[in-house]
């Protein structure tokens, strides 16, 4: 980062909320040259932009230095609802949204933010594998329980966490009924420019020793007009993540009426009983595409081992 | 034997313990220093390395420290209930011990809450509880009830302390003018007019008062840190009284033992008798007759209604390759085996009395154990886990050492309270000698009280 744009930074944070168009015009005064064609960006505060094709880049850069200084970590995008929906009829415990996100957040192979369980509700039932991630919940037990207010509930839906005012008490990772939540035992093992990385709540990153953290749904990336990482990197488009609000969803692949997706799949939610109200919603594992077995096929040995307490017949 | 002479010879008795520090003491202080030197290396070694030392992973994020926490804060409740209530109840035979009774709460209640300090992983921002404080969270909560807690218990003991202070301050006692000195500092210029007596007493007795819904505050406030989760075994509604109820009970244990240790210790045989060992014993069977009535109610509903994880939880607590040996010895040594040995007059004896009592307040520690770590390791998602450490709890050496340098530093403090203040209340018990031998005496009391 050269120096003037970093003192830009350091003075529009001071002077509080800064416009996509101060954006814009700043990097004019710096002398950079206009493409001339003009391309529609979301902007931070959830507004329709349009911005110069040679600022993209900038652009998103300048967006996420911003967000470090952690403020904007902690409202939200307005007027928008996340919401994921998780297709169980399509996933073959491919594991790649696993990797995918600890590639994404620098988290080491034994640290699962996401991870696929084998689920068998009952001896009749059949098994089938299930994504869990953090759901998100909008009556959160672990948000309650935390005295310090370091995670915390946003307008858009997220449960976030900073990293940076948690104090380690583990409160929340035992009210969590979901065992979603990871702490950093010890020292991260990271190199030092990730060390470097400017920490906000929503990129989750760099990791911190006695701290802890969790699936964030990547609010950095859907900042940046992207799917999270898990969405794009399944390669049996399991994950549809979108907005309540549009009632629209993707996997990458379609775009879906929320709505719609879940009337007709009967969509259900982990444990509704639990009055924790998640806003990850799952599609029943009808008309399987793939059978169980499949999952095992490109398991280590360790991981098989994880399973080895569910009767597959 | 009239005021004055139980004044002078309670002095007798206490003060070679007052006056000097006898090899003996020494002996005792280097070695509790020892143990919690070895506690304050693996203090280091935790702080140094972090969390990884200890036994706690992701699934069982707490383990010996949150037990310990929930231990000494129950027996803390021993000054409380003991002084608090027999003293508004006004019952003479309280009297000697209620110092001791004292003593217990304030230094549990300066231990205890060391213990969560252990848990957390950035002590660093220890600060941030205060400053960025969340009024929702049980955390803030027990926060707020213990320093009350803590601030109220202090008061109490020093309020029955100013007598005791003025009393060593004028007598003949061979301590050093400096010592005096401070003696009549702490005694507030007590001459023991009338006007102050009346002041000391009513003060004493609010405190009395206060000190008992702040002591249930803060137990209740300390169980639903659990109660207030979705977990097994911690989702109750009586969580709150039950957790109370083990606390006294555990209390009157730790009462019964430190009035064992510093009878023998001092000699103070004339005025710690049998009938204290046996008055708190009843007290003691009563509670845990509540006790067990609670528990018996508890595993009876989860058992019975049979939901998913109350039922794995149970399986747990039964099964003898896993919890059963411990949720026995909880049971049979923390509720059963008091009631046989106090109930029956035969078995009835000072030595037996503490032995029950010491094998009760293990029994209560275990059972704080058994309510933080299978409950942590009983997940409502499958863990499909295969790292050992993070299915099973297991604590590591560095958790014990702390957990025995907790136990040693109960035990120094109170054997270096009891060389600065009289561990028998010498103005009380003198007090009550005298009502007993001189009716008159207590009328003409009676008078300056009513005219004051
Ligand atoms: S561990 Fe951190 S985030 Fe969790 S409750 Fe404690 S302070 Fe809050």
């Amino acid at each position: 980062m050269n120096k003037s744009r970093r003192e830009f930074v350091k003075k529009g944070a001071v002077a509080g909320a800064i416009t996509a168009a101060g954006v814009s015009a700043w990097l004019k005064d710096q002398g950079i040259k206009e493409a001339g064609e003009k391309v529609k960006l979301l902007s931070q505060d959830g507004q329709l932009i349009e911005v110069d094709k040679a600022f993209l880049k900038l652009h998103a850069q300048a967006n996420s230095e911003i967000l470090a200084k952690n403020t904007m970590g902690r409202e939200g995008i307005p007027g928008r609802k996340f919401v994921m929906v998780v297709d169980l009829s399509k996933c073959n415990n491919a594991r790649k949204c696993v990797t995918a996100c600890q590639k994404m957040h620098y988290l080491p192979e034994d640290k699962e933010w996401l991870n696929v369980k084998l689920m068998k509700d009952n001896e009749q039932s059949a098994p089938y594998w299930f994504p869990k991630m953090c759901f998100h919940c909008d009556n959160p037990p672990c948000v309650k329980v935390c005295p310090v207010d370091a995670t915390f509930k946003r307008a858009d839906g997220l449960v976030l966490i900073d990293n940076q005012r948690c104090i380690g008490c583990k409160f929340c990772m035992a009210a969590c009924p979901y065992s979603t939540r990871v702490f950093n035992w010890d020292e991260p093992d990271l190199s030092q420019e990730v060390k470097d990385l400017p920490y906000s709540p929503e990129t989750s990153v760099p990791s911190q020793h006695g701290t802890v953290e969790k699936c964030d749904f990547c609010p950095d990336m859907v900042r940046k007009g992207k799917l999270p990482d898990c969405v794009t990197a399944c390669p049996n488009g399991v994950f549809y993540f979108g907005d309540e609000i549009e009632d629209a969803v993707t996997n990458g692949d379609e775009t879906v009426r929320l709505s719609e997706l879940l009337r007709d799949r009967a969509g259900y939610r982990f444990m509704e009983d639990l009055g924790t109200k998640p806003r990850v919603y799952y599609l029943p594992p009808t008309g399987r595409m793939f059978p169980v077995e499949r999952g095992f096929k490109d398991l280590t040995e360790e991981q098989k081992e994880r399973y080895k307490d569910v009767n597959l017949d | 034997m009239n005021f004055k002479e139980t004044t002078q010879n309670l002095l007798k008795e206490l003060a070679p313990t007052i006056e000097k520090f006898t090899w003996k003491d020494w002996l005792w202080t280097i070695s509790l220093s020892l143990v919690i030197l070895w506690g304050m290396y693996a203090l280091y070694l935790q702080i140094a390395r972090g969390h990884e030392v200890t036994g706690m992973r992701d699934n069982v994020v707490w383990g010996l420290y949150v037990a310990n926490f929930i231990f000494f804060i129950g027996i803390s409740y021993a000054g409380a209930i003991i002084s608090g209530i027999l003293h508004l109840m006004n019952l003479e035979w309280r009297k000697p011990i209620i110092r001791i009774a004292e003593l217990i709460t304030v230094i549990a209640t300066i231990i205890g809450p060391l213990y969560i300090l252990l848990c957390m992983g950035r002590l660093d921002r220890l600060h941030y509880l205060f400053i960025y404080p969340r009024l929702q969270s049980p955390i803030t909560w027990d926060v707020i009830a213990i320093l009350t807690y803590l601030v109220g218990s202090v008061i109490f003991l020093y309020l029955t302390l100013i007598r005791d202070f003025s009393i060593l301050s004028t007598q003949q006692l061979n301590i050093g003018l400096k010592r005096k000195r401070i003696y009549r500092f702490l005694s507030l210029g007590f001459k023991n007019t009338s006007e102050q007596k009346v002041l000391l007493k009513v003060s004493t007795n609010i405190m009395a008062i206060i000190i008992i819904p702040i002591a249930i505050v803060v137990h209740s406030v300390l169980s639903w840190i659990f109660g207030m989760t979705l977990r097994p075994g911690w989702h109750s509604t009586i969580f709150g009284p039950y957790f109370v109820l083990a606390a006294v009970y555990s209390g009157t244990g730790v009462m019964i033992l430190a009035m064992y240790f510093f009878r023998r210790l001092y000699g103070l045989q004339r005025y710690i008798t049998k009938k204290h060992f046996v008055y708190l014993g009843y007290i003691m069977i009563m509670l845990g007759a509540g006790y067990g009535y609670f528990t018996f109610s508890e595993y009876l509903t989860d058992w019975y209604s049979s939901e998913k994880w109350n039922t794995e939880l149970i399986d747990k607590l039964f099964n003898w390759q896993e919890y059963g040996g411990l949720f026995f010895f909880a049971n049979v040594a923390g509720i059963l085996l008091p009631f046989i040995v106090i109930g029956i007059p035969k078995l009835r004896t000072i030595e037996s009395i503490t032995l029950v009592s010491a094998l009760m307040v293990l029994a209560m520690w275990v059972k704080r154990y058994l309510i933080v770590v299978p409950t942590l390791e009983t997940t409502l998602i499958p863990m499909q886990e295969t790292r050992p450490e993070y299915i099973h709890y297991t604590a590591t050496w560095l958790e014990w050492a702390l957990t025995f340098a907790g136990i040693a530093a109960f035990i120094l403090m109170f054997k270096l309270a009891s060389k600065f203040i009289p561990i028998i209340p010498i103005w009380e018990t003198s007090e009550s000698i005298k009502k007993k031998t001189s009716a008159i005496d207590t009328n003409v009391d009676l008078k300056s009280v009513t005219h004051a």
